[in-house]
């Protein structure tokens, strides 16, 4: 786990009372929920309860309805100014995503780029790295994610699990403070879920700081110093991983867990 | 013993009806062909006439620049249907069902006469008369490239449509500004889907521009019209007018299929298993 130096604060996540609608469906009906600096927290819960919808309004993809959300101290997405909260301009949203990795379920590579130029274009773009420094780097990614050699392929000759390692480099070479995975294996042909999660498990032996919503419960029993247990847009229950996934208290917990079996 | 032959079904009704086609269309162009009516000596002598020529040339500028500027004009438009703002994305929906609803002839007619309704143009001290700058020239641009920018606007709105709204998503989540994700990351890909429709408009547009000969913009109708007023070799003329029309846009064909075959190779799977094999084969030639 990553020292913090005096300055930063403790706190990498804090949302606060997080209300999100779709129309007249309220999906997330006050999400509380804070990350510390290098914790790894997953998020469970059955489909459509709001999971990877909070996670999206961690970076402002998802617009919240109310509630605020600081990520290392800074609120995302909006300006506080009286007594209101007015939302950024694009390129100020620009600006604070880049401090802030996603991955997502679907991959979502560049289809037109190859597997350097997904990991190389945004750190030239937006890091003011050379070309040199940004393959340089992308290559030690590669390396990282057990796909050393395979830069030159397109996405669309790589298989799931590769696509979705290419990813995390991807994201990681705009070298966020935060990591926010999105069901990074739900897309997955079984026998390629291994080698996505045990790039996570470096990485969060590494001190990053992680947000995961799975279904793996091996993943988050092992991993994860937390987990938050969602239902029907609220937190039904949390604590540390080996509590909540052995001895669940609450009903609804329990119920998921046994379904999960 | 040798294979036995196979001797495929004979299709009787289509064989016969094939040889009634070849005896029409062979009396037709008998018939065409011997006539003393037509001057065939006046297309050869016609057909690299200057004026043609000088027809030819104009043609192809009033091509180009109208689908240059209803590109550029098409894709404004088509961000702006898109956008959120509903006056952005109104007016660009009233462009194109004006646009596309009225037609082409009467938009040429239109701005050819503009001078009735707008006799001068005065921007401060500046005082232009309206005939000295929208002449036939200007008024037939402005026509064809105006009317093809709604056409031009709908293309390229199905291009960025067709593009996954994840790769959008994908780009925002790494910080891309919302222009750098447009044009770095949506765009490029949406080309592919853009591209053919955009050659197919080109060729239409080179026998479009013949609608300006109304206004005697000096295309190669409006040339060919002008000659065949004096020496009355009507059909003459038209044949020669309708040959450099077919050679026009059967080069504009064969440039259409030479890009599309250039696309499909940069994203066919053999050229890349083929650069794929030619890595690995100087991989190991360097002894890794």
């Amino acid at each position: 786990m990553s020292t913090p130096d005096d300055s930063a604060p403790a706190l990498m996540v804090e949302a606060v009372d997080v209300h999100k609608s779709f129309g007249l469906v309220e999906v997330l009906k006050g999400i509380t929920l804070s990350l510390r600096r290098g914790e790894v927290v997953c998020l469970l819960g059955p489909s459509g309860s709001g999971k990877s919808t909070f996670l999206r309004c961690i970076n402002h993809l998802e617009r919240m309805t109310s509630g605020r959300i600081l990520v290392d101290g800074q609120l995302i997405g909006y300006h506080e100014r009286g007594g209101g909260l007015y939302e950024m301009s694009g390129r100020e949203l620009a600006m604070q995503r880049r401090d802030i990795g996603m991955v997502f379920q679907r991959f979502n590579l560049f289809a037109h780029h190859n597997v350097l130029a997904n990991i190389a274009q945004a750190p030239m773009l937006n890091r003011g790295q050379s070309r040199q420094q940004a393959l340089d780097r992308a290559n030690a990614l590669l390396k990282m994610v057990d796909l050393e050699g395979r830069g030159e392929a397109y996405p669309y000759q790589l298989s799931g699990g590769q696509q979705q390692r290419v990813a995390i480099a991807r994201a990681l070479a705009m070298d966020p403070k935060l990591m926010l995975f999105d069901e990074p294996t739900s897309a997955l042909d079984p026998e390629l879920v291994g080698e996505v999660l045990s790039v996570m498990r470096r990485l969060a032996a590494e001190g990053m700081t992680m947000l995961v919503v799975t279904h793996e419960l091996g993943f988050a029993r092992d991993v994860a110093d937390r987990v938050v247990f969602m239902d029907q847009g609220v937190v039904v229950e949390e604590g540390p991983a080996r509590d909540v996934l052995d001895h669940p208290r609450q009903e609804r917990t329990q119920a998921f867990l046994r379904r999960m079996r | 013993m040798s294979p036995q032959r196979i001797v495929p079904a004979r299709n009787w009704g289509q064989s016969i009806l094939a040889a009634m086609l070849l005896v029409v269309v062979g009396l037709l162009v008998y018939m065409v062909g011997s006539s003393r009516h037509i001057n065939w000596g006046a297309i050869p002598h016609y057909i690299l006439d200057e004026t043609i020529l000088d027809g030819i040339k104009l043609t192809i500028l009033f091509t180009v620049l109208s689908m240059v500027i209803a590109i550029v004009a098409g894709a404004v438009l088509a961000v702006m249907r898109l956008s959120p703002n509903f006056i952005l994305s109104g007016f660009s929906s009233l462009y194109i069902w004006f646009f596309r609803g009225t037609p082409l002839l009467v938009q040429i007619i239109f701005w050819f006469n503009i001078q009735l309704f707008i006799p001068s143009i005065d921007i401060g001290p500046l005082h232009y008369e309206t005939n000295a700058i929208v002449t036939a020239f200007v008024a037939a641009l402005l026509a064809l490239s105006l009317n093809e920018a709604a056409y031009m606007a709908e293309i390229m709105r199905g291009g960025l449509l067709a593009v996954d709204i994840g790769q959008h998503e994908a780009a925002k989540a790494l910080g891309y500004t919302p222009a750098q994700a447009m044009l770095r990351i949506v765009f490029p890909q949406a080309l592919r889907v853009i591209i053919p429709p955009i050659g197919n408009q080109t060729i239409s547009m080179l026998k479009t521009t013949s609608l300006v000969s109304v206004v005697a913009a000096q295309d190669l109708l409006t040339r060919t019209q002008n000659i065949y007023a004096k020496n009355f070799l009507i059909i003459e003329l038209l044949i020669v007018a309708s040959i450099w029309y077919l050679v026009m846009t059967t080069v504009a064909s064969g440039i259409q299929y030479i890009i599309e075959q250039h696309m499909a190779k940069s994203t066919h799977e053999k050229s890349t298993v083929w650069r794929a094999a030619l890595r690995i084969m100087r991989a190991e030639g360097s002894g890794r």
